[in-house]
């Protein structure tokens, strides 16, 4: 089935990127062979985790059968190997968001422990009772529970922006927020609730102003958009591995690297240390001091490869593709009689979050499924933004690289079966 | 595709997911709890009468959850009425087994069962098994005198 309407582009422009090959890309990733329950896998849920190409799966079996061993600790030639191949992931993934430095890279088990290392490093001393964390309404509770047990333990305030009906981060409210005791500013890059883009360069221009860091969670921007750390001026910046088109348990956290070496250790154990007595321990300067035992070595040199995977393809061309699935779904669940999206902001990523009238997200997610069409329903690990639109749950379906205009319509199709069993 | 899916959702549960009965906040409840499913977001409250001799002589519901566990809580509503304690823990209990084992299980001579037997189909959608017990267990909590209960 094809529409018969044609949406509007987003982004008018005269100065079209070449488009970006998703048949090619498609043929990369072995999963969407897969049928489920009969028919061919539609995966929509990319801003829950992403599927992973053929050649981030090859890196890491590539590591395990060729080369594998500890890193920073052997002098024998697999340690060297895998210890070059670990730094050298750190190197790209660096570039890849323009960091300064690969010393500015942490390896985390994702963005929530990167989230959390900040918290716990500004809970060691470098907080007191009364200060401020300025935080959003879009955050996913990654970003707003660790800031929560940091208030509780030490008395620190929490701070939070609003939206507005449309999901648009209400700047002016922000800045309002911002004032003596805010010690940090901690907001998302993009909603993975509501799709919105936050304005991040002016949210961190504005806390500079007054000197108050900012961190940012970026899970949802890097496999989206081109980040360039250094033009954002971001201070700390986080995401995971799983959703660039990498492995799970490993992540990331970018710090500027005089703040991350003021921050004190995170967890302690080995690697982490220049040297150990029992009287007292001295510690490695970042990004080591932060990575205590042995870390991710396979999963990180696999994220190293998804940003070589990325780094091939034209993130113009991406940016299109994808603001174009947006409109043209946004368009197609439009016509549902009795759909309503949640979050239309002016800048958005291409989620889009829905509920229908008489049936639950529950129960639309169940429906859609037995037509191959994986969407995730549920609150988004974003509770806040649930309660601020009066829903316990939406449905969200969330696009990547490899989906087609193709698989909008087969979403669209398995909808107005809901509404037929639902009516 | 609907065919398959008319197994899980058949016309008696569309009916009272849509219709809940007993679905109100009577006020002389004397055992009342709230049950949450953190997964999806789905809360409900169960309210209980139950007299001297532990015969629950009203039973009803209110709360926000899909079809599954709305037709679920309103057919024990209807179901648990007139019965005492002790007939509504080991309700609960076959209705676990119903939504959770193997059909052969599940013959049943009892009426009440028959009438359970319309949400067997979850066990072909396990991650619905908590949708369609979330009253159940809520239920039982409020006989416990327990105010909170959650689907982990």
């Amino acid at each position: 089935m094809t529409s018969m309407t044609e949406p509007k582009p987003r982004t008018a422009g005269h100065n079209q990127p070449p488009a970006l090959d998703v048949d090619r890309i498609r043929k990369d990733f072995p999963i969407l062979e897969r049928q489920v329950y009969g028919r061919p896998l539609v995966y929509l849920d990319n801003a829950a985790s992403a599927q992973k190409p053929r050649q981030v799966i090859q890196a890491m079996t590539d590591v395990m059968e060729g080369c594998y061993s500890n890193v920073h600790r052997g002098v024998h030639k697999l340690s060297q190997e895998s210890t070059d191949l670990y730094e050298g992931a750190r190197g790209r993934i660096a570039q890849y968001i323009n960091a300064a430095s690969s010393d500015e890279i942490v390896f985390t088990r994702g963005a929530t422990e990167a989230i959390n290392l900040v918290a716990s490093g500004l809970g060691q001393g470098m907080l007191q009772p009364g200060d401020e964390v300025v935080i959003s309404w879009l955050e996913h509770h990654s970003n707003i529970v660790p800031w929560q047990l940091l208030r509780d333990r030490l008395g620190i305030e929490l701070k939070v922006v609003p939206i507005d009906e449309q999901g648009n981060f209400l700047y002016e409210d922000f800045l309002a927020l911002l004032g003596p005791k805010t010690k940090l500013v901690a907001v998302t890059h993009i909603s993975n609730a509501l799709g919105t883009i936050t304005p991040i360069a002016d949210i961190i221009a504005a806390a500079h102003e007054k000197d108050i860091p900012v961190l940012v969670d970026g899970c949802q921007a890097v496999p989206h958009m081109k980040v360039d750390v250094q033009a954002l001026g971001a201070d700390f910046y986080t995401f995971s591995g799983h959703k660039l088109y990498g492995p799970t348990g490993i992540g990331v956290l970018y710090g500027r690297k005089d703040l991350l070496n003021r921050l004190p250790p995170y967890q302690g154990g080995g690697e982490m240390i220049s040297s150990v007595t029992f009287e007292r321990s001295t510690f490695k300067s970042a990004p080591h001091r932060f990575e205590a035992g042995t870390p991710a070595i396979v999963e990180a040199i696999g994220l190293g490869a998804a940003v070589d995977y990325m780094n091939a393809l034209d993130f113009q061309a991406i940016t299109a593709h994808e603001q174009d699935l947006l409109s043209y779904a946004e368009t197609r669940l439009s016509e549902i009689e009795g759909l309503t999206i949640l979050g239309q902001a002016e800048h958005k990523a291409a989620i889009v979050s829905f509920t229908m009238d008489g049936a639950h997200p529950h129960d639309i997610g169940t429906i859609v499924d037995r037509a191959g069409v994986a969407i995730r329903a549920g609150h988004h690990c974003a509770q806040p933004i649930m309660d601020r639109y009066g829903v316990a749950a939406t449905v969200r379906a969330s696009f990547g690289l490899y989906n087609t205009r193709a698989e909008v319509d087969k979403l669209t199709d398995a909808l107005h079966q809901v509404k037929e069993l639902f009516g | 595709m609907l065919d398959e899916l008319r197994d899980l959702y058949q016309e008696v549960i569309l009916d009272h997911g849509k219709n809940p009965r007993n679905f109100r906040h009577p006020e002389d409840a004397n055992r009342t709890a709230h049950g949450f499913n953190p997964m999806c977001g789905d809360t409900l409250f169960v309210y209980l009468k139950v007299d001297e001799k532990g015969v629950i002589q009203d039973c009803s519901f209110m709360g926000k959850g899909c079809a599954i566990s709305t037709a679920s809580a309103s057919l024990m509503t209807e179901i648990l009425k007139g019965k005492k304690e002790d007939e509504a823990r080991t309700l609960f209990e076959r209705f676990h087994q119903l939504c959770t084992e193997d059909p052969s299980a599940e013959e049943s001579e009892d009426d009440d069962m028959e009438r359970l037997e319309v949400l067997s189909g979850v066990r072909e959608f396990p991650v619905r098994v908590k949708c369609a017990t979330l009253a159940w267990h809520t239920m039982s909590a409020a006989l416990d005198g327990q105010e909170e209960v959650t689907t982990e």
